[in-house]
């Protein structure tokens, strides 16, 4: 497994915002979290990043624990974040969000070599590189959240609520480049309100309330489960 | 010309004031925090490169040392004062600072006693010329070309380099900025050391204007120097290079033509200053409205 979840326990303050969490991820497989508002999920992948600390439980990324590591270690890893709200520093240029995803990385010639690639699959990002950001419309900002993480060469994206605030035209964009990366090799884990959406591009997924899995499967069999239907997927699927 | 003697005169306070300014506005940049014990660094500054020189060290070396003393002990402080509070309300970092800043005032007087100090006077065999009736020492012009110097190096190491990028970045987004690798803590501390670093700088340009060091000597450039960098917009860095400057030639040009006996009156003019800015443009010259985050 390239990412265990063990049975941890999180905590804001008093409240038990994750409880006796578990679940893995494969690697190249596409896995997805989907659950309401307040189901957990963003703090699930904040303490895989290593923002928050788990209160029980660990975390093993390639088999090593990691859930006492500092955030900035963990990326250097392999492992990189798209927070939700996209979280790119509006007041640095596209081009320097771009470079501070790739912070860790020394070879230049690579990190050359990745802007162009970024700037390819990206094309409104190159058009904008000595941009502030903070001018973008929210598609291209998600669009540089996305590259900026990938700038780092990770072997596991975790993805968090990379639909929220898109049009739905956008939302199938991100998705058909989420799908792109997946191929590239890189795994994914993704974290989704919209849960239609996120099992048709997962392998597998996982079905959280209030803190806890309540289901889990492979994502067709999800897609088609009556309870699912009925409680995320607005029953029209 | 003796407009102009007080313009060179402003200039030279001024360029203390923002390098002092400096120091708030990064560090608050960084972390929210109104480092009120910056003047004082400056003071440990000012007794570093006193105690140095008194021991036959040349200007320079002495002046590069108690810089990078100053630099070591503001990481320090930051570690033990600042670093344990990061996650609590501002309120209390703010009366941290203050306490640290008492801290070092009483702990000078403890080590150097309270008399003041004379600084050795560093122009003398230094050429002057004149503008006028008065005559103005060459260094007093180095000084200010010597700051304007380390600004721009400072504003292009900000905006150049990968360290200064980082530096923005964790600035805006803490979170962020630790997503991308950056190692939150050392960009803290790098802030700091730098801050520290210019401040013992100013300490010496100080010195030089007003060749006296005592404990308390950092009090009023540090509260004028928090003025500048009000007056340029907080968390700005050319903002508190130009507030600095602005104050320096105000206070300098209010001294030179308000009548003699009421000279005071231009650190009246200086607070009105500050009085004025927050209720016209609380985010200063160069400062964008603060938006929330939500």
């Amino acid at each position: 497994m390239l990412l265990s979840v063990d049975s941890i326990n999180v905590y804001y303050g008093r409240i038990h915002a994750v409880r006796d969490i578990s679940f893995e991820v494969a690697k190249g497989e596409v896995v997805t979290l989907i659950g309401a508002n307040g189901a957990g999920k963003t703090t699930i992948l904040q303490t895989i990043s290593g923002i928050l600390q788990p209160k029980s439980g660990t975390i093993k990324y390639e088999g090593v624990e990691i859930q006492n590591k500092p955030a900035y270690k963990i990326l250097q890893s392999g492992l990189a974040q798209v927070p939700e709200g996209r979280r790119i520093f509006t007041n640095l240029t596209v081009r320097e969000n771009l470079e501070m995803g790739a912070y860790t990385r020394h070879d230049k010639e690579g990190i050359t070599e990745d802007l162009k690639k970024s700037f390819s699959r990206f094309p409104r990002l190159e058009e904008r590189r000595n941009q502030h950001a903070g001018t973008l419309s929210g598609g291209e900002q998600q669009m540089l959240a996305i590259a900026r993480a990938l700038m780092s060469k990770p072997k596991l994206l975790l993805l968090d609520e990379p639909s929220m605030g898109l049009s739905p035209l956008l939302v199938q964009e991100i998705f058909r480049i989420i799908r792109d990366v997946n191929e590239d090799g890189t795994t994914v884990l993704l974290v989704e309100q919209n849960a239609q959406l996120a099992l048709s591009v997962a392998d597998r997924g996982y079905v959280l309330e209030t803190g806890k899995v309540i289901m889990s499967g492979g994502a067709k069999t999800l897609l088609v489960d009556e309870r699912i239907k009925a409680a995320y997927l607005g029953g029209e699927a | 010309m003796y407009f102009l003697v007080q313009l060179i005169n402003g200039l030279q306070i001024g360029s203390i004031y923002a390098l002092i300014a400096l120091g708030y506005t990064m560090v608050y940049g960084i972390i929210k925090l109104i480092n009120f014990a910056h003047g004082d660094i400056m003071m440990v500054g000012a007794y570093l490169a006193l105690l140095l020189l008194n021991n036959g060290i040349p200007i320079i070396p002495a002046m590069l040392i108690s810089m990078a003393g100053c630099a070591i002990f503001g990481i320090i402080i930051e570690r033990l004062a600042y670093k344990p509070l990061r996650k609590s309300s501002r309120l209390s970092a703010l009366i941290t600072a203050i306490g640290v800043s008492l801290l070092l005032q009483n702990a000078a007087m403890l080590v150097f006693g309270s008399a003041a100090r004379t600084f050795p006077d560093l122009t003398k065999g230094m050429p002057s010329f004149q503008l006028g009736s008065n005559s103005v020492n060459i260094l007093t012009v180095i000084s200010i070309v010597l700051a304007i110097v380390v600004m721009i190096a400072l504003q292009l190491f900000v905006t150049r380099s990968k360290a200064g990028t980082a530096m923005r970045a964790v600035s805006e987004d803490t979170d962020a900025a630790e997503l991308m690798g950056i190692n939150v803590n050392t960009t803290i501390s790098m802030t700091f050391a730098i801050g520290s670093g210019l401040a013992a700088f100013a300490a010496i340009l100080f010195c030089m204007a007003y060749p006296q060091v005592t404990p308390y000597m950092g009090a009023m450039p540090g509260i004028k120097a928090f003025i500048a960098a009000v007056l340029g917009g907080i968390g700005v860095i050319p903002g508190a290079m130009i507030g600095g400057f602005i104050l320096g030639v105000i206070e300098a040009l209010t001294k030179a033509y308000i009548p003699s006996g009421y000279s005071a009156l231009s650190d009246a003019v200086v607070f009105a200053i500050l009085i004025i800015v927050l209720l016209v443009k609380p985010s200063g010259l160069l400062g964008r409205p603060q938006r929330e985050k939500v």
